[in-house]
């Protein structure tokens, strides 16, 4: 996709991203030391550290994944909204009081402080640097899907960026992101994705997304037997046929031009349906609908074929209320575009086709995870969506960078206010991402290429200023999470392999070294995830990040709280089974087999989360290391 | 890394018993949050009826999850609050 770029959009976005910046950078030198640091979570009202709060856990995946994923995938995108809310009960109720009580701030800190084991040392810092890094590689994908329209960059680019400027920034001068740009970030984006939900109830719903929308081109054929076609319309010339997975693919002629079609039956009339395509040749170039890039031939799509509103059918409805939104999309038709790979003469060729699909299969869980018979659910397919639901459930108090807020205001009653309010928020904003997703999907703003981009292009079609507000809120927010997972990773190896783990003998100044080049090995590695994942669904990239921190660290955690018989050795293998199994299953996955280049329906494990295994595998772990070597123990 | 305390936390009496709440309300949001997983696995169907004004079953389950989870931390708080200004009077 090439967009135009402006002016405006360019200095609204540094202008906002600048002042992020410099806001951290002005509190960062200003709280110096860690005692200031977190005194000052002391001070601060639990209201605007709860909203800080939310501004730390609504990182890019939250804002650009979950409402891409909406967007091409109904309500199984609003699916990550429920779970990723759902975690905060299990934070709240199970984690936090307990672990607090310990008097320790980090889940690496309360075992280390209990068995003080150079085995559990290992684990965790392993443990957390792995889950940093999976927890990276969205939001660097997220940031260069960002500066693909508002820079006119490629997306490598972008990583590049984020990447330097973050390595630059905890290099020089380390980078804490306070409370208050916290708050500012996590205020602006409710606010900013609450005018945009405005916005699309004030605008209803209608058959003509905008005046310049592409008209698809669409002609009768004739079969003469299920492969060959003919085509009655004499401006048309057939050129080639490709059946890729039962559906047939059609290369014809019109006016000199070649498009990608395919074939559709309705009844006993059967037709060819335009659809967009991009071509990479033998030599490397790609072309876009038949074009290269700069001549715009890809064009954005998403759009309603039927509104029926009391009975009757209609064009428009005008502005609707919030919950007639809901109610008015389930009796819509529209068209969703799916995408397939194929080859063509040695051309590696991409389609996206026209799906027609019915508002109220949009408007319940099945259209990404198929859990349904009649839509042909194997249990491996029942055991995605579970996997799915479990991860995210217990993912979020496994996070390490998540809790830690908690432990940083000085009452209890202040950390469990601030908690409640971050629920609250986190959980209006879920409620938004429906609307922003569903409001995506049929104002004809979708980049085929990349699901991330709805809600800001979505927030283009109604206006530059209002784009270039939220790209560069949600460019912030990767800033922010990025420099905070590197100087997470730089720690567990700088400070916990490398200074406790191994006990090297370091002056400070050895360790500070340490870690800055520790921050930019793991700054390179991010960047080339980042360029490597391109492509893929942030929110699906941040599932799978729960999915290795909540089999690497949960079960650790809760059976260190309410488990008396849990020792050392049994935490220290569960953790690492955690690890080994979840990201095995993921390596030998369908969607990584695709991403290999391979045939997903190869992959020797069919489950796409690992979660389902993963976890109950490192719990089993604990359960029987610990029993086995107790009994060791006491034999001595 | 930073991980130092705020401030030195005094003893809490009512720990344990917070503890004990906080269990059971992870027990009954996990129940229902089950329960959504358990319907959308063995009768997916029953996700697209309608319940409410209009609104199918998968939208008032999903949006119900969202609120409780608000709803309950605000009980949770309540009674937190309440055992902790009881039972730390001394």
């Amino acid at each position: 996709m090439i967009y135009e770029v402006s002016n405006w959009a360019i200095l609204i976005f540094v202008f906002i991203v600048g002042l992020v910046l410099g806001l951290s950078f002005y509190f960062a030198r200003k709280t110096k030391s860690a005692a200031g640091y977190y005194a000052a979570g002391g001070n601060i009202h639990w209201a605007v550290n709860g909203i800080a709060f939310a501004g730390d856990y609504l990182s890019a995946a939250s804002f650009l994944g979950i409402c891409g994923m909406i967007a091409y995938s109904g309500y199984d995108g609003f699916l990550y909204s429920i779970g990723y809310l759902a975690g905060w009960v299990v934070a709240l109720f199970l984690v936090a009081e307990p672990l607090k009580k310990l008097g320790k701030y980090t889940f690496a800190d309360a075992l280390d402080a209990k068995f003080n084991s150079k085995g559990i040392k290992l684990a965790a810092s392993i443990s957390t640097l792995i889950v940093s890094i999976f927890y990276l590689i969205p939001q660097m994908v997220g940031a260069g899907d960002l500066v693909v329209p508002l820079l006119g960059l490629p997306h490598w680019m972008g990583v590049v960026i984020v990447g330097s400027i973050v390595i630059l920034i905890v290099a020089t001068a380390g980078m804490t992101s306070t409370t208050y740009v916290q708050f500012v970030k996590g205020a602006l984006l409710v606010a900013f994705s609450t005018i945009l939900t405005v916005y699309i109830l004030k605008n209803g719903f209608t058959l003509t997304p905008n005046d310049h929308y592409h008209q698809f081109d669409k002609t009768a054929v004739l079969l003469t037997n299920d492969t060959v076609v003919s085509i009655p319309d004499s401006t048309y010339a057939l050129q080639n046929t490709k059946i890729v997975d039962k559906l047939v693919f059609v290369k014809a002629q019109k006016n000199g031009e070649s498009k990608w079609y395919k074939l559709d039956r309705k009844g006993d009339q059967t037709f060819i349906n335009e659809m967009l395509y991009t071509q990479v040749g033998t030599d490397g170039k790609k072309l876009y609908n038949g074009a290269p890039r700069e001549e715009k031939k890809f064009y954005q799509v998403g759009h309603l074929t039927k509104i029926i509103v009391d009975g009757k059918e209609v064009d428009k409805t005008g502005p609707v209320g919030p919950f007639e939104f809901l109610k008015t999309m389930k009796s819509t038709e529209l068209v969703r575009f799916s995408k397939k790979a194929f080859k063509d003469d040695g051309n590696q060729i991409t389609v996206w086709y026209q799906k027609a699909t019915k508002g109220e299969d949009v408007m319940k869980p099945g259209l990404l995870y198929k859990i349904s018979a009649a839509a042909g659910a194997t249990i491996w397919d029942k055991l995605n969506f579970v996997s799915l639901m479990l991860a995210l459930f217990l993912g979020t108090s496994a996070l390490p960078h998540i809790l830690i807020r908690y432990y940083t205001v000085s009452s209890q009653r202040a950390a469990r206010k601030s908690t409640i309010v971050a629920i609250a928020v986190i959980g209006f904003f879920y409620i938004l991402t429906l609307y922003m997703g569903l409001g995506s999907m049929i104002s004809g703003v979708l980049d085929v290429e990349s699901s991330n981009m709805s809600g800001p292009l979505l927030a283009k079609s109604m206006g530059v200023g209002l784009f270039s507000i939220i790209s560069a809120i949600a460019f912030a927010t990767v800033l922010g999470t990025v420099s905070g997972l590197i100087v997470a990773s730089s720690g567990a190896i700088a400070h916990d392999f490398i200074d406790k783990y191994l006990q090297v003998e370091m002056t400070d100044h050895a360790k500070v070294r340490a870690g800055k080049i520790s921050a930019f090995a793991v700054g390179i590695l991010a960047i080339i995830l980042g360029i490597l994942f391109q492509g893929m669904n942030v929110s699906f990239l941040v599932g799978l990040a729960f999915a290795v921190a909540a089999s690497a660290n949960l079960p650790a955690i809760l059976f260190l709280l309410f488990w008396k018989k849990t020792n050392a050795k049994g935490i220290a293998w569960s953790i690492i089974v955690g690890i080994i199994s979840s990201i095995g299953i993921i390596l030998l996955s369908p969607t990584m087999y695709d991403k290999y280049g391979l045939i997903p329906a190869d992959a020797p494990i069919p489950l796409d989360n690992p979660g389902i295994v993963s976890i109950p595998l490192a719990a089993l772990t604990l359960i029987i290391v610990s029993l086995a070597t107790q009994k060791k123990e006491l034999a001595k | 890394m930073l991980h130092e305390p705020s401030v030195v936390i005094g003893t809490d009496n009512a720990a344990p018993k917070k503890a004990k709440l906080g269990v059971i309300l992870f027990f009954v949001y996990t129940f229902i949050y089950a329960s959504f997983v358990f319907i959308g696995l063995s009768n997916p169907e029953w996700m697209g009826i309608e319940i409410l004004g209009g609104q199918n079953l998968a939208i008032i389950y999903g949006f119900g999850l969202i609120v409780l989870a608000i709803v309950m931390g605000f009980v949770y708080n309540f009674f937190c609050s309440r055992m902790e200004d009881k039972m730390n009077k001394n």
